[in-house]
């Protein structure tokens, strides 16, 4: 988690100190906000790893002595097959198309993004497949 | 305020700062060979005395070809730059591509030495040393890239002021307004404007020798002012003034172009510069103060004209 | 159902008979898993690249004459928009981050799959949609869009560029981009929570690396291309003024937000394929990568320095701070410096075998090294001034994405593509490849370099006889061609090993050294029945090669400590369904039987 933390500082550190530099510098502002919005990127994850990684012990993945066994167990849960991203992908490209063709391609877009979210959230409540 | 200003003035910041670093940038590449380096390097586990020794002798020959930029080196294909601008810029890039043929030959140098060098033999199944890192000399690889670019960099400061820098009294201020597909010239103070579009492709006379400031904008969408010869082009902007000088060094007649994508006829979007001798250029200005070189009414609206491709008219610049 | 994926030590017999995964399209449709998906991407980016391609062999054909009228002013414009939005945001962005990565990355990091398996597919159908959206341009009344990939405002504005293709263009990028940020959380995720137990951070492979800074980089970049998007669409259709000076507007700001997007974006198109190389050149070398850490900082550093030089695509404009960019894009050559010398460390010494990703891997260093070289002269602001918007800067930035999305992309689609289908390619049509791409690529982009130097403003339809511009594109326009011709004996050697397989073994390459190559070709479902010990950043190397020479870190000798490694193979694990498995010579002693056990 250490290392996960101090990536994301870096970041927050370098991104502010030239944002600092841009603001005495530059002569537009947009660059100014955007570094500094930039560091803050680095800020949110950075300072969350940090404050877990003291607050919990190295995990196998973290350890270098950590041998396979170490990380036996449930890792994770996994979804099976699902079709309701595909869903979601076309209700949600059916929606930004009637921007430009008008809003009839948003009902039935809309009705697909309904039903994807209805969809995925059985699907994982049951844990079923398709 | 003048935003132009406040980039100078940044720059000249810049400039500073590395005015006092560049007494050690140059007297860097003798002070590495220090002989403890040297030492260490004996024992190292790759052949490191020819890897930093020829890195130093690198950084040498580039500080030395930058220094020696724009005395005898070749041209590398650009034009020479017929503006005092443009020749700046030229002698910059002599010495920068003497740099970059350099660092290159090596690096390449270095590449096809170990493809050559290093190909398996077809029985060999043998293992190589596993060297895995070489922090010290990695450092090395680090610093002598940094000085260079920093040179490098002071250089294309020193050339970019001379480039930016814009007369406060100039003999003759042109504002050049750019639109889709033309170009208009006027000649401020002079009662003189030159319309062309992209079937009379206009033409901008000058005199030569002489600072002519060049008021820069655009009427409708991003253009771009661009005269190769003068080795120089820049932006024009809807919502932004660009200013910059033009001091043209030879008679002749200049081909330009619109640079930045405008739109459908961007690639008609033609001019020229013509330099005249200064002493014929009131005379000139006389004249088209009558005759009016322009076809269109200097102020007419502006409306985009399909091209003439065939036959190409005026100011065909061979 | 949902697995309870478990990281298992010995095999567990038909782990998931229960649940019947559909075949066909179905199977596209619905998997979730990593390895589909990651197929799809590649097939379609690809799909993409191939036209292009094509494309670009029009423009071609529209310059080998001055006054051409192959194609029209507005066709030339539409189509090297469409060019350049293709290879750059469906193209070499998605074939990196969501085509080798959606499929290595899980294999390198030891995971069973990505962090959010729906959200991966979901991605992708964002992705797609967004392909058929933008291609679906060229079928409206107004044409597509031809303001540029760049699209500067006020020119991509609705009074000079109406129609619906601009539109379709604008929400195409919208949904591409979201579908990169989706893939980017995906990504860092994994790497951040699902590594196996000893792979800490500085044991990852570069290639998974160089995508986790590419992902942080995506983070960076692509909400600010989004918010310009969407700025743009509303002042298309809602009434704003954010870029037009007539409303009070700042047409400025257009390149200010797009350039800040754009320079992280040719990084986040560059540093996935430095990765690929990096793990090419020492698998090909039989060495470790050289300067591990170094690769490591300098990945991080070109990122950083990459978010802070985008006005150096606007030093023409006259509004930017010219010494900061300028300086700034200089330093970027110093870690871009650093990684060469460690590939050429990687491979100094080595045993190097040219097989074709070796080739590619070489083919990038020298192309990329020359696309870089240039870009040093472009930092500097005055010799930025005498060649912007020329064919020079045309030259250059296809020296580099050339180097890397097609040199370094395709080395990586020749190294992973016995893991991905678990086929051979063919070597002779692999080289083949390879120097008809290399000789064409040399005649296209060095008469470029020349064209930009005496005065050719790119993106021109057409040009004028007289200015000595005409020999130089019909040189570049031979080398085009070549180009295009040397993917043929790609698609044949694809054609080839699909209808007359040679089976990969988990290993193809022999000396494969991170996790993915310990798996079969291709990998069972959720990757991974057993993982070795994770004692380096190469554990499958450690596993396989014990009779390797001791590991040298500053000049000395250090022992891996690899334990518990040589409790027999893990052919004896793995999965059924794998196309054979190279490692014939696998019995309880891996590493004496290795070494003649290899597959031809």
């Amino acid at each position: 988690m250490r290392h996960e933390a101090y990536l994301y500082l870096t970041m927050l550190a370098f991104f502010g100190l030239v944002a600092v530099i841009y603001w005495f510098t530059s002569i537009e502002d947009s660059g100014t906000i955007m570094l500094a919005a930039s560091a803050l990127l680095g800020f949110l994850p950075g300072s969350y790893f940090l404050w877990w990684s003291r607050r919990m012990r190295p995990r196998p993945e973290d350890r270098k002595d950590a041998s396979i066994p170490d990380g036996a167990g449930v890792i994770d849960s996994f979804p099976g097959s699902s079709i309701w991203p595909f869903v979601l992908g076309m209700g949600l490209a059916l929606v930004v198309l009637a921007l430009i063709f008008g809003i009839w391609t948003a009902v039935p877009g809309g009705a697909l993004i309904a039903s994807a979210i209805i969809g995925v959230t059985v699907e994982s409540r049951r844990g079923g497949t398709v | 305020m003048d935003p132009k200003g406040k980039v100078r003035l940044s720059s000249t910041l810049y400039l500073t700062f590395l005015a006092a670093r560049f007494s050690f940038v140059t007297a860097e590449p003798e002070d590495l060979t220090v002989p403890s380096e040297r030492g260490s390097a004996r024992n190292s586990a790759i052949s490191k005395p020819h890897r930093s020794r020829g890195a130093l002798a690198l950084a040498a020959l580039v500080g030395a070809g930058v220094l020696l930029a724009g005395c005898n080196l070749p041209a590398y294909g650009a034009h020479h730059g017929s503006t005092t601008q443009g020749h700046d810029t030229f002698k910059l890039w002599q010495g920068d591509v003497t740099a970059a043929i350099v660092v290159g030959l090596i690096v390449y140098g270095l590449i096809f030495w170990s493809v050559f060098r290093y190909r398996r033999k077809r029985s060999d199944n043998s293992m190589p040393r596993q060297f895995h890192d070489h922090p010290k000399l990695e450092i090395v690889y680090t610093i002598i890239p940094l000085i260079m670019v920093l040179v490098i960099f002071y250089f294309a400061v020193l050339t970019e002021n001379n480039v930016d820098a814009v007369s406060s009294h100039p003999d003759l201020t042109v504002k050049v307004t750019a639109f889709q597909w033309g170009w208009k010239f006027h000649y401020l103070g002079k009662g003189v404007e030159v319309i062309g579009n992209t079937q009379h492709y206009p033409q901008m006379v000058l005199p030569v020798d002489q600072p002519v400031k060049i008021i820069l904008v655009s009427a409708d969408v991003v253009h771009g002012f661009y005269v190769p010869k003068f080795d120089f082009s820049r932006y024009a902007q809807p919502g932004v003034v660009n200013l910059f000088d033009l001091n043209v060094r030879h008679v002749g007649v200049y081909r330009g172009q619109c640079s930045e994508f405008c739109g459908l006829y961007h690639s008609e979007m033609i001019f020229s510069v013509k330099a005249i001798p200064d002493s014929q250029f009131p005379a000139w200005l006389a004249q088209a103060r009558t005759t009016s070189p322009s076809h269109l009414l200097p102020g007419a609206p502006v409306t985009p004209v399909p091209p003439n491709v065939t036959p190409r008219l005026s100011t065909q610049v061979p | 159902m949902t697995i309870q994926q478990e990281r298992v030590e010995v095999l567990l017999p038909e782990e998931h008979p229960h649940h019947a995964e559909p075949t066909g399209l179905l199977k596209w449709m619905t998997s979730t898993d990593h390895k589909v998906i990651g197929k799809n991407y590649l097939y379609t980016s690809i799909a993409m690249f191939l036209l292009a391609g094509l494309m670009a062999l029009v423009m071609r054909s529209q310059l080998v004459e001055p006054d051409n009228t192959l194609v029209s002013f507005q066709q030339y414009n539409e189509l090297f928009t469409m060019h350049g939005s293709l290879m750059l945001y469906l193209f070499a962005g998605p074939f990196a981050f969501g085509g080798l990565a959606n499929f290595i990355i899980p294999l390198q990091v030891g995971a069973p799959d990505m962090a959010f398996p729906r959200l991966n597919a979901l991605s992708y159908w964002l992705y797609l949609s967004g392909c058929i959206i933008m291609l679906g341009g060229f079928f409206t009344t107004g044409g597509a869009a031809d303001f540029g990939w760049v699209s500067y405002a006020p020119l991509s504005e609705a009074t000079n560029s109406p129609g619906a293709g601009p539109d379709m263009w604008i929400l195409a990028i919208l949904l591409t981009g979201f579908s990169a940020i989706f893939t980017a959380v995906n990504l860092i995720t994994t790497i951040f929570y699902l590594r196996a137990p000893g792979m800490t951070m500085f044991r990852m492979p570069i290639f998974t690396w160089g995508m986790l800074v590419t992902g942080i980089l995506i983070l960076l970049a692509f909400p600010v291309l989004s918010a310009a998007m969407v700025m743009l669409f509303a002042d298309r259709h809602f009434g704003t003024h954010i870029f037009t000076v007539q409303g009070g507007g700042v047409p400025v700001l257009w390149q200010n937000l797009f350039w800040f997007f754009g320079h992280p974006e040719v990084y986040i198109l560059a540093l996935p394929y430095f990765g690929v190389v990096t793990e090419i050149l020492p698998v090909f070398s039989k060495k470790p990568v050289f300067g591990y850490k170094g690769m490591v900082f300098a990945t991080i550093a070109i990122a950083g320095l990459s978010t802070s030089v985008w006005a150096h695509h606007m030093f023409t404009t006259g509004v930017v701070l010219l010494p900061f960019f300028s300086l700034m894009s200089y330093l970027i050559a110093v870690p871009t410096g650093i990684k060469f010398f460690n590939w050429i460390g990687t491979m100094w010494r080595g045993h190097l075998s040219f097989k074709t990703p070796m080739l590619f891997a070489i083919g990038f260093l020298i192309v990329f090294l020359t696309g870089g070289l240039s870009g040093i002269l472009l930092a500097s602001p005055p010799i930025d001034f005498a060649v912007h918007d020329t064919y020079f800067v045309v030259a250059h930035f296809h020296q580099v994405l050339v180097g890397t999305a097609v040199f370094a992309g395709f080395g990586g689609f020749y190294y992973w593509y016995p893991k991905m289908t678990g086929r051979m390619m063919r070597e002779p049509l692999g080289k083949a490849h390879f120097w008809t791409l290399m000789v064409g690529f040399w005649l296209t982009y060095v008469p470029m370099y020349a064209l930009g130097l005496i005065g050719m403003p790119r993106r021109e339809a057409t040009y004028p006889a007289g200015l000595g511009w005409t020999l130089w594109n019909q040189i570049s326009t031979v080398g085009a061609f070549l180009m295009g011709a040397s993917f043929i004996f790609w698609l044949v050697n694809i054609w080839i090993s699909w209808r007359n397989p040679i089976p990969a073994g988990s290993d193809p390459w022999e000396y494969g050294q991170s996790l993915e190559w310990f798996t079969t070709s291709p990998p069972p479902h959720h990757n991974y029945n057993k993982l070795p010990p994770i004692r380096s950043e190469r554990p499958t190397w450690d596993y396989y090669h014990p009779e390797a020479p001791k590991v040298e870190r500053n000049g000395k000798q250090v022992i891996p400590a690899l334990v518990g490694a040589s409790s027999g193979s893990p052919d004896a694990s793995n999965g059924p369904g794998a196309a054979g498995n190279g490692r014939s010579g696998g019995g309880s002693n891996p590493p004496e039987g290795h070494e003649d056990g290899g597959p031809s």
